[in-house]
């Protein structure tokens, strides 16, 4: 079945990364959508299929801990996985990220491999 | 650095430089594959005139607060540009675009951003503001803050990127005062 991916980074640098190591990883990935932040992504989430977020946390309008707990808390939502891609290796951010429900935590710098691997356990 | 008045402990100039260099190095080879060669770090009183180039710059907040800045020449800007996106250097096309700053931004974002992880350990939690990237030619920054920067050259072939961050004491917040009613807009 076909991973329908949302990436939400404010960085279109990041996105477009993102994108490409999605493309090689070994996964069936079908469609790709893009958000700049939070607010953006719930928009996105109404409209697109989606079976797996990619989320940076520092972004402006609505943050990344913010748009997980949202998503953690919808009825609808709540059983998509979440990947927090992130440059905060602050302890409190992750754990704070693994108690709203992140199901990975991938800090940037990131290879390709590192991404692959965290996606390798969820799908 | 200093922290007499201050509760959290003090970072020397020479960790924070150890710091700005483990970040860039690691940025730069894991994100661009570039090994970028850093040269012996300096103190300096004031941010270097730049005759043109790129300037990235991301605030730092908390108990210490300040600035990290990366710099370089346009040219330099365009090739790491390219290595992060895996694509033709815009140099060769016709220099500096948008998709150019925003690589810079992201590239400031993930260095300074691991210098903030590494110095957190010794100066409390601290948060990173969004970045900005200045590009042009004859321009000169300041930064309204007292303190000398530390600064890490680093050789990128032909090339130097330069990294700096000040980090001072952060203000105080302001105590509430009881009595006065809250601030009210005021419509116009």
């Amino acid at each position: 079945m076909p991973v329908d991916v949302l990436i939400v980074d404010d960085s279109a640098a990041i996105r477009k990364i993102l994108q490409r190591v999605l493309r090689h990883a070994e996964i069936p990935l079908g469609q790709v959508h893009e958000a700049g932040d939070g607010l953006e992504a719930l928009e996105k989430l109404k409209t697109e299929k989606v079976t797996l977020v990619l989320a940076d946390i520092n972004m402006p309008n609505m943050d990344g801990l913010q748009l997980l707990a949202q998503i953690k808390a919808s009825a609808e939502w709540k059983h998509l996985p979440v990947i927090m891609v992130t440059t905060e290796g602050n302890q409190s951010k992750v754990l704070e990220a693994a108690q709203l429900g992140a199901n990975g935590y991938v800090r940037k710098p990131f290879t390709a491999d590192q991404i692959q691997h965290v996606l390798a356990h969820l799908i | 650095m200093t922290g007499e008045n201050h509760t959290s402990p003090a970072i020397s100039s020479e960790v924070l430089a150890g710091a700005i260099q483990a970040a860039t190095e690691e940025v730069l080879a894991t994100m661009l594959a570039l090994e970028a060669k850093a040269g012996q770090w300096t103190l300096e009183r004031n941010t270097s005139g730049l005759s043109d180039g790129v300037v990235g710059l991301i605030g730092l907040a908390g108990r210490w607060a300040g600035t990290g800045m990366l710099s370089c020449s346009a040219t330099l800007a365009c090739k790491l540009s390219a290595l992060l996106l895996m694509a033709e250097p815009e140099a060769e096309k016709g220099g500096v675009d948008g998709e150019v700053l925003d690589a810079m931004a992201e590239i400031t974002n993930m260095i300074i951003g691991n210098v903030k992880n590494i110095v957190e350990e010794q100066l409390g939690p601290m948060g990173l503001s969004i970045p900005t990237v200045i590009y042009g030619r004859n321009f000169t920054t300041r930064s309204v803050s007292e303190g000398d920067w530390t600064v890490v050259r680093f050789g990128c072939g032909d090339e130097d990127l330069e990294v700096r961050v000040r980090l001072v004491p952060g203000r105080e917040p302001h105590p509430v005062r009881h009595g006065f009613p809250p601030p009210q807009a005021v419509p116009v």
